[in-house]
């Protein structure tokens, strides 16, 4: 048991690492067209919500609908932070890492405090609370100005005017316009040691003892209280490193696009739906899945601009097409079918 | 064991599909694009919420690039256009501009709104592309000194507005009502608000909506109304602006109506009683019934196409490849410049440029990339748009 799975942690590096390796031959020899050199790090930026997200859904056992609204946490103290040290920290590596650090403590802090009430909840109800504070946090940058002049900060949440800076002063973060100018600070490199430093973590958590009591509570409340795991303890502890994923996520798409909005579009309660649709694709608790999928998913619509008007038709019908494949019981009885008579030949011989 | 398949099989088809990318890039990598045909990108959202904005931007530069090539193209070569949506998001706009350049593009004819054109703004001029928007109006758009405007700037509007306003002593109580959830919008606002204090203007009341909650607008007419607002400016879209007035006329509040070019396309909407808009003030750079020669063919041309009335958005899109045309032949550029270098030549012919289009006529630019053009205000009188002047 235990060395099956140690086996499949090393296989998921292993993919992962591969994968980077691969990609990495083919940018060296200037055979990877501009589409997918682009896509690198969004493909990073899904892969590492989704295993946030899959660990609250898939071992917590929660259902969360909020996490785009930690993404977004994340994305915007980032951004914020490397905007506003910009010219003092001079060093572009430096200056992500503390971003990072920033932006997904703050993700985190977030997430612990949001956790407080809303993990008292559980199924369905616990679902629309994080999708509702997915929401106020979305409006809540919205209104935020921040700006800073000779006198130093100000803030408002009214409008630019308000701030009443001086002449020469900076307007950094401007309501709906959110942060412009972020600095370029993230690379698929980057990307995919966040993605396996995520992974790491996750593995090793659910693996550990506090993972098999997180686990426990999903399987069986009472059971696990009377054995005498602090609930409330754990949860949080499953919630929190998973928002904190999701924050890193964020800072990581904040650092690949010069601006950066809150739009319902990128941090809407649609894309906490996306994010779990990577994580239900690619199979619940699995993280090699999580990643996998999100890979795809976010491949797809790319790979088929090819069709033009018909595009997002077709990436929809084939979002179900996968999902029927993968997770239909007549499906998967099929592809065992499938799969028995494949294996045959090969032991005869 | 079963999962260990799925897994392999879903890991094979993510190879493949990388694959697939990198063969795409071989066959269409920018060096090998034809050496006769000028490729020229459009980037939009033609799908989504903002679709309409998107797709008359690429109905419009698809008639203005056939009309080109019926008419010899550019310097004697031929123009083919190429169209990606972005869905209004910055990501999937920057996805759009790297699939674009797989396939060639030299010239960007894009992006249409503005928060995907900072982001596309930003690679273009990584590459030393030109770009020209027809339709994103924020100042972060021209930051870079590669990429030109066609519409206004947001401040500019803003500030257009308000000296109209003053200038015509059209109203003194002025209630204002905008989408804080747009950049637009709130970039026109903010302008209009720093200007107006400084005309004497006095601004009653405003109030902010949001792009989820842009279907009521009583609580904000409402405020407007008690504040005894007699100019209600609403620098927003049409689609709102037809709520807006319905919602008015249902409370029985009659101030005079203000708007922006976004409030172009009211009389056009669908299911939509022209005879609320009556009255309603517009400063644009564009009517769709406008007598001159060049409006009427293309706004017949648009209508044989695609079966409807062209809106600002098309007008723009429209006059954007025609100034593409005016700088490379003022530049004098040929297909198989590099884009760096045709890029360097369009930068440097754009502020010796002057054009006639549909959104205004001796239309000049600054290096910065903001053009110089009158705004036009209109009112609406029998369901027709008439000159203020």
């Amino acid at each position: 048991m235990k060395s099956k799975k140690l086996k499949n942690k090393i296989t998921t590096f292993l993919i992962v690492i591969a994968a980077y390796v691969i990609v990495e031959i083919f940018l060296l020899t200037g055979n990877v067209s501009s589409l997918l050199q682009g896509l690198l790090v969004p493909l990073c930026t899904y892969s590492l919500c989704a295993v946030g997200l899959n660990l609250c859904v898939g071992y917590l056992g929660e259902l969360s609908l909020g996490h785009a609204g930690f993404m977004c946490i994340g994305a915007f103290t980032g951004a914020f932070f490397s905007v506003t040290t910009a010219d003092i920290i001079q060093n572009d590596g430096v200056r992500f890492l503390l971003a990072l650090i920033i932006g997904t403590g703050c993700a985190a802090l977030f997430g612990f405090l949001i956790a407080i009430p809303v993990l008292r909840l559980n199924g369905d109800y616990l679902a629309i609370v994080t999708l509702a504070f997915g929401e106020i946090i979305k409006n809540v940058i919205n209104v935020l100005y921040v700006g800073k002049d000779s006198n130093g900060w100000h803030v408002s949440i009214n409008s630019q005017a308000e701030l009443g800076l001086e002449p020469g002063g900076v307007t950094y973060i401007n309501g709906a316009q959110g942060i412009t100018g972020t600095p370029h600070s993230s690379n698929f490199t980057i990307g995919v040691i966040l993605v396996l430093v995520a992974l790491f973590v996750v593995y090793n958590l659910t693996d550990s003892r506090t993972g098999r009591a997180i686990m426990s509570i999903r399987d069986n409340q009472i059971a696990a209280e009377s054995v005498g795991i602090n609930v409330k303890k754990y949860k949080l502890l499953g919630f929190t490193v998973s928002t904190a994923i999701a924050g890193a996520a964020g800072v990581l798409y904040a650092h690949n696009l010069s601006t950066l909005t809150a739009l319902p579009k990128n941090f809407g309660y649609n894309m906490s739906i996306m994010i779990l649709v990577f994580v239900v694709l690619g199979g619940i608790g699995s993280f090699r899945g999580s990643v996998v999928a999100a890979c795809i998913l976010t491949l797809l619509p790319e790979l088929l601009r090819g069709l033009s008007d018909y595009r997002m038709l077709i990436y929809a019908i084939v979002l179900i097409a996968m999902m029927l494949f993968n997770w239909a019981p007549d499906a998967i009885f099929f592809r065992e079918q499938i799969m028995a008579r494949i294996k045959k030949p090969k032991r005869e011989v | 064991m079963k999962k260990r398949v799925i897994s392999a099989v879903l890991a094979a088809t993510m190879v493949c599909s990388l694959f697939a990318g990198c063969g795409g890039s071989g066959s269409k990598g920018g060096e090998t694009a034809d050496a006769d045909t000028f490729r020229i990108g459009g980037i939009g959202p033609v799908t989504g919420a903002a679709a309409i904005y998107g797709s008359a931007v690429r109905n419009a530069e698809q008639i203005a690039v056939d009309e080109i090539n019926a008419a010899g193209g550019i310097n004697g070569y031929q123009v083919s256009l190429k169209f990606e949506d972005d869905e209004h998001d910055a990501e999937k706009s920057v996805n759009a501009y790297n699939s674009l350049k797989d396939w060639g593009m030299q010239i960007l004819a894009g992006t249409v709104t503005t928060t995907p054109c900072i982001a596309v703004a930003d690679k273009t001029s990584a590459d030393g592309m030109f770009e020209i928007t027809p339709s994103a109006s924020s100042t972060d758009v021209i930051k870079n000194d590669n990429v030109f405007q066609v519409c206004f700037t947001d401040p500019n509007q803003g500030s257009a507005s308000a000296k109209y306003i003053s200038d015509k002593g059209l109203g003194s109580k002025i209630g204002i009502i905008y989408d804080s959830s747009d950049v637009y919008s709130s970039g026109i606002y903010a302008k209009f608000k720093e200007e107006a204090a400084s005309l004497g203007l006095e601004i009653v009341s405003e109030s902010a909506f949001t792009a989820d909650s842009n279907t009521d607008f009583s609580v904000q007419l409402q405020d407007a109304k008690d504040a005894g607002a007699d100019l209600m400016f609403l620098p927003f879209y049409y689609q709102q602006a037809a709520i807006v007035l319905k919602q008015a006329k249902d409370m029985g509040f009659a101030p005079a109506f203000f708007g922006v070019d976004g409030m172009d396309g009211i009389l056009t909407l669908e299911n939509f009683d022209t005879s609320l808009a009556e009255g309603v003030m517009l400063l644009t750079p564009f009517a769709a019934d406008a007598a001159d020669e060049k409006t009427q063919a293309f706004v017949k041309k648009y209508n044989e196409e695609y079966g409807e009335t062209p809106n600002q958005f098309a007008a723009d899109a429209y006059d954007a490849i025609y100034i593409i045309k005016a700088a490379a032949e003022a530049a004098n550029v040929t297909p198989d410049m590099s884009v760096e270098e045709i890029g360097t030549a369009l930068k440097g012919a754009m502020p010796s440029v002057s054009y006639d289009g549909l959104t205004g006529s001796g239309m000049k630019w600054e290096a910065t990339g903001e053009v110089n053009k009158e705004p036009k205000g209109v009112v609406i009188e029998n369901g027709v748009y008439v000159s203020i002047d």
